[in-house]
């Protein structure tokens, strides 16, 4: 099945995608970081004091030309991978990643085999 | 008082259950093809005494009877009685009161409604179904019991937040339950149908108006909830991929993947098992969702208060239901005999369930995942938007491609006569999408693909609803329902790339210009209300390309009983977007924080789940005027 | 092969609620208490009385170094205060305070009311410098060895079990 052979590398590929140049989006930063002492807030979305804190230290490391692999690095240093909500692809993420892909790939193999089976019970 | 007549209550109902379960296990001796009017006769009077033990709550709350601890928890002398009443179910154990009375008035209605189908099968649907009741009755009676009481009976109340009075709110948890837990029925039916070999397409018959009632109402309920979230919550997002939010969507994932399978089951016969599959994956998801948001496991923004036992009960019952599911699947499990052609309306379905389950793997992962690292490994993640939306994102370009096409394959074998036209109408989308581009602003190679394939399936069917106009022969629910989908990514994804949010600290009489715009915070007004006093901030925003001048009040509230602060967003909704403003003070500084947001085509996200509700209830009405 | 399925499905099945069953004790909050042993460097705290800086070779002078976050404003600042007081008769810990997003007379007001335990007394007006020592909440004190690595973490105000431990870890 050739239409499913172009899907998976189609869907490979997709990783280009994300390699968009683009400025730092300071807002993007705060979104993507999470508060501390909140329940479940963003430092985008929280009012509180620490997160007032890691917008100023933020913007700073920006104008200082920080990229934004590195101020996350940073913060990550500092207080653990929590407050990240994107989480690193290492050792122990690595099944979070994977395992996505991985039933997306099983299904289609799935039906492909279903599909091959009724051919064969035509016959 | 009180007390004493709702724990009766709840009683009799066990013994009403355990009654009806001897009962119906007594006429499956008989012979004869008719349930007993007693049985009848019984799960009448058992949805009645639910009701009135509801209701009984209810009127607790309403007149502020804080001898029960849950009345006093959760409500207060100077609610308003709308919310005193919505408070009913807005805690942990009066939701669960609902529950069981959604369990139970299903449980009636599936026995009235079902009287073409063969009695074992309805006999074990209700026989299991009761167990079912009696589970939760019990999880009431002896752990969370909303007739619990307290001593000495406080004068006032607790519950007061503000940030729960409010409408959405109030409709949210009735509306999502009839979806959660009106996934019960066919979960019943699944194992009956098991139990019974019910394994004719007329089975499908028999659940397909349950699944789409629940999937309706589940949408519903995740909508009212993403709208809660938007107008109160004060971040002008309605979504966040918290773990709240995620447990709604699994099982909206399965009843979709379910009764679109539930269509090729009827009409041709195959894939019985894995349809009895969705069947009970549905409500094990919904059990599930419930045991990871009120055992106090995750993290989020709205979980209930949390209690240890309570978790471990939940987890006991789910654990029950799931090995006894399992156990018998296994031993009934026989392998099917597969018809189907790569070409055929049943392969696209079967396509539609894979990236259904693909939705809900990748989500229920993302949700649970932290919990198996601090178990594990004792580090602490997060899993938030960046990785849904990576992950999600791209898949979701694909299968709104396939979705287009699916829908007008022929059963069995399709000549793809319709190539050419496939292929117009994508080059039409492309031209569009490069039509905003052009007019507005270039975005990532991701979201042009998201457009164009939105705007594909949006085109195939508005075309499509056109040519069968002219036949009379429409399917008008799926149209409906398949284009609004479109719309409602089309709109997303408008909104995403042109959503504009800007952040700053600001003094009274100070102005900040940026791109169109200019924001000036002309005045600061102190008002005092019956339960709190609000600074409202009066900001102009005026459109530097238009000149046109916008007056926005957001506001901080201060509550004094009990002592709150909420932010209240100033949102100004019109047809093309909404102005979204919130101010908060910063501490021990005259300068005011301010959030302002310009999010396009709001109001369209909104319409757009709507009509794709409106397409399920029409086709839920449609089924039941053939029956 | 129906069989490795059913039964590897079945494992999968019983990791999954055993997780759940242990994930129920754990606590869902988050804390960085078990952020030990990492270094700090970059440090330029703004000196409370002049203009002068504090920079990472001025603690490094220091066998033990126990660095307190804490502000006028701040309530459960003074109730660890009495503690600190107490430590910093301590021969082999110096004690660095630093002023966390406070005004100057009402910190000054504070340590003549309480006390003043630091040997070291600095400024952080703004609050960024809290983050280079991972700070997010006060009062949060930080003990440091003679390389600034990073040797136990207190999040809240210091209680009577904290004092013990700090006093054996530095003797």
């Amino acid at each position: 099945m050739k239409f499913k052979l172009i899907l998976l590398i189609f869907f490979f590929k997709c990783s280009f995608l994300y390699g968009v140049e683009k400025p730092i989006d300071q807002n993007n930063i705060y979104k993507n970081l999470r508060c501390l002492v909140c329940q479940g807030q963003s430092i985008a979305d929280s009012n509180s004091d620490f997160a007032q804190t890691i917008k100023l230290v933020v913007k700073d490391q920006v104008s200082a030309g920080k990229s934004e692999k590195e101020i996350y690095n940073f913060l990550v240093e500092k207080y653990g991978e929590w407050i990240v909500y994107k989480p690193p692809l290492n050792k122990t993420n690595f099944l979070l990643w994977f395992i996505p892909y991985l039933s997306f790939f099983l299904g289609g193999l799935l039906i492909f085999l279903i599909i091959r089976k009724s051919k064969q019970n035509k016959r | 008082m009180i007390s004493n007549f709702g724990n009766l209550l709840l009683s009799l109902n066990i013994f009403l259950s355990f009654v009806i379960i001897y009962c119906a296990l007594k006429c499956l001796k008989t012979s004869g093809k008719l349930i007993s009017k007693t049985i009848y006769q019984i799960s009448t009077l058992q949805s009645t005494i639910i009701i009135i033990c509801f209701f009984t709550l209810v009127a607790a709350f309403i007149i502020s009877d804080f001898s029960l601890t849950t009345v006093y928890q959760n409500s207060h002398t100077l609610k308003p009685t709308f919310y005193k009443i919505a408070g009913t179910w807005g805690n942990h154990e009066g939701s669960l009161l609902l529950w069981v009375i959604i369990l139970t008035i299903f449980s009636f209605l599936f026995l009235v409604f079902t009287k073409k189908h063969p009695k074992e099968f309805r006999i074990f649907t209700l026989i299991i179904q009761n167990i079912l009741i009696v589970g939760f009755l019990f999880f009431i009676l002896f752990n969370s019991n909303p007739f619990s009481v307290l001593s000495p009976i406080p004068i006032e109340g607790l519950g007061l937040n503000p940030i729960l009075q409010d409408p959405a709110l109030a409709i949210h948890p009735p509306l999502l339950y009839i979806g959660f837990v009106g996934s019960s029925i066919y979960f019943s039916a699944a194992m009956a149908s098991l139990l019974t070999n019910y394994s004719h397409t007329s089975f499908a018959h028999s659940i397909k108006n349950w699944v789409l009632i629940s999937w309706c109402f589940q949408s519903l309920g995740i909508l009212v909830g993403s709208i809660w979230a938007y107008y109160e919550l004060g971040w002008g997002g309605f979504w966040f991929w918290d773990p709240v939010e995620n447990v709604s969507l699994l099982p909206w994932f399965a009843m979709t993947a379910l009764f679109h399978s539930l269509i090729v089951f009827e009409k041709r016969g195959l894939f019985y098992f894995w349809v009895i599959t969705l069947c009970l994956l549905t409500f094990i998801l919904s059990v599930t969702g419930t045991f990871l948001v009120r055992s106090g496991i995750l993290n989020s923004v709205h979980t209930f208060a949390s209690d240890p036992a309570r978790g471990i009960y939940i987890l006991l019952f789910l654990t029950l239901m799931i090995f006894t599911s399992i156990f018998l699947f296994f031993k009934k499990y026989k392998k099917e005999n597969y018809d189907l052609n790569p070409n055929s309306k049943e392969t696209f379905i079967l396509v539609n369930n894979w990236f259904m389950i693909f939705y809900l793997i990748t989500i229920f992962l993302g949700t649970i995942y932290p919990i198996f690292t601090d178990v594990i490994t004792g580090s602490k993640i997060s899993v938030g938007p960046p990785f849904y939306n990576m992950v999600i994102l791209p898949i979701v370009a694909i299968f709104l491609l396939v979705m287009t096409i699916g829908p007008k394959v022929k059963w069995i074998k399709e000549r793809f006569e319709n190539f050419k036209n496939y292929l117009f109408i994508l080059l039409g989308s492309i031209l569009i999408n490069f039509l905003i581009v052009f007019l507005f602003k270039s975005y990532s190679v991701l979201s042009n693909l998201i457009i164009i394939s939105a705007l594909f399936l949006i085109i195939s069917s508005l075309l499509d609803a056109v040519k069968s106009l002219k036949n009379k022969k429409i399917d008008f629910a799926q149209i409906i329902s398949h284009a609004s989908f479109g719309f409602l990514v089309l709109f997303i994804g408008l909104n995403n790339i042109f959503s504009i949010e800007k952040d700053y600290n600001i003094k009274l009489g100070e102005t900040k210009n940026f791109s169109n715009y200019s924001i000036k915070l002309q005045n600061l007004e102190l008002e005092e209300y019956s339960n709190y006093k609000a600074i409202i901030g009066e900001l102009e925003i005026i459109n530097t390309k238009t000149s046109k001048k916008n007056i926005l009040r957001p506001e901080i509230r201060i509550y004094d009983n009990p002592q709150t602060l909420t932010y209240e967003a100033a949102i100004k909704t019109s047809i093309l977007k909404d102005y979204y403003l919130t101010m908060s003070n910063i501490d021990r500084s005259e300068y005011y924080n301010i959030k302002f947001q310009k999010k396009p085509l709001m109001i369209w996200i909104w319409i757009s789940v709507i009509m794709i509700v409106f397409g399920g209830f029409l086709r839920f009405f449609q089924n039941a005027k053939n029956n | 092969m129906q069989r490795i399925i059913k039964i590897s499905f079945l494992i999968t099945l019983f990791f999954i609620i055993g997780v759940f069953f242990i994930g129920l004790n754990k606590d869902a909050n988050y804390n960085t208490i078990s952020l030990v042993g990492k270094k700090i460097s970059n440090i330029n705290l703004e000196h409370f009385e002049d203009n002068t800086f504090y920079k990472d070779n001025d603690l490094k002078k220091n066998n033990y170094t126990l660095i307190n976050f804490w502000a006028s404003w701040c309530a459960p600042c003074r109730d660890e205060h009495p503690l600190l007081i107490q430590l910093s008769k301590e021969k082999n810990l110096k004690i660095l305070g630093i002023n966390f997003k406070d005004k100057k007379n009402q910190a000054d007001k504070f340590l003549n009311d309480l006390g003043n335990p630091y040997d070291f007394l600095a400024k952080d007006e703004q609050g960024k410098h809290s983050v280079i020592f991972g700070i997010y909440g006060i009062p949060e004190s930080i003990l440091v060895n003679k390389d600034l690595v990073i040797l136990k973490k207190f999040v809240g105000p210091l209680s009577f079990e904290d004092i013990s431990n700090i006093i054996k870890i530095i003797n």
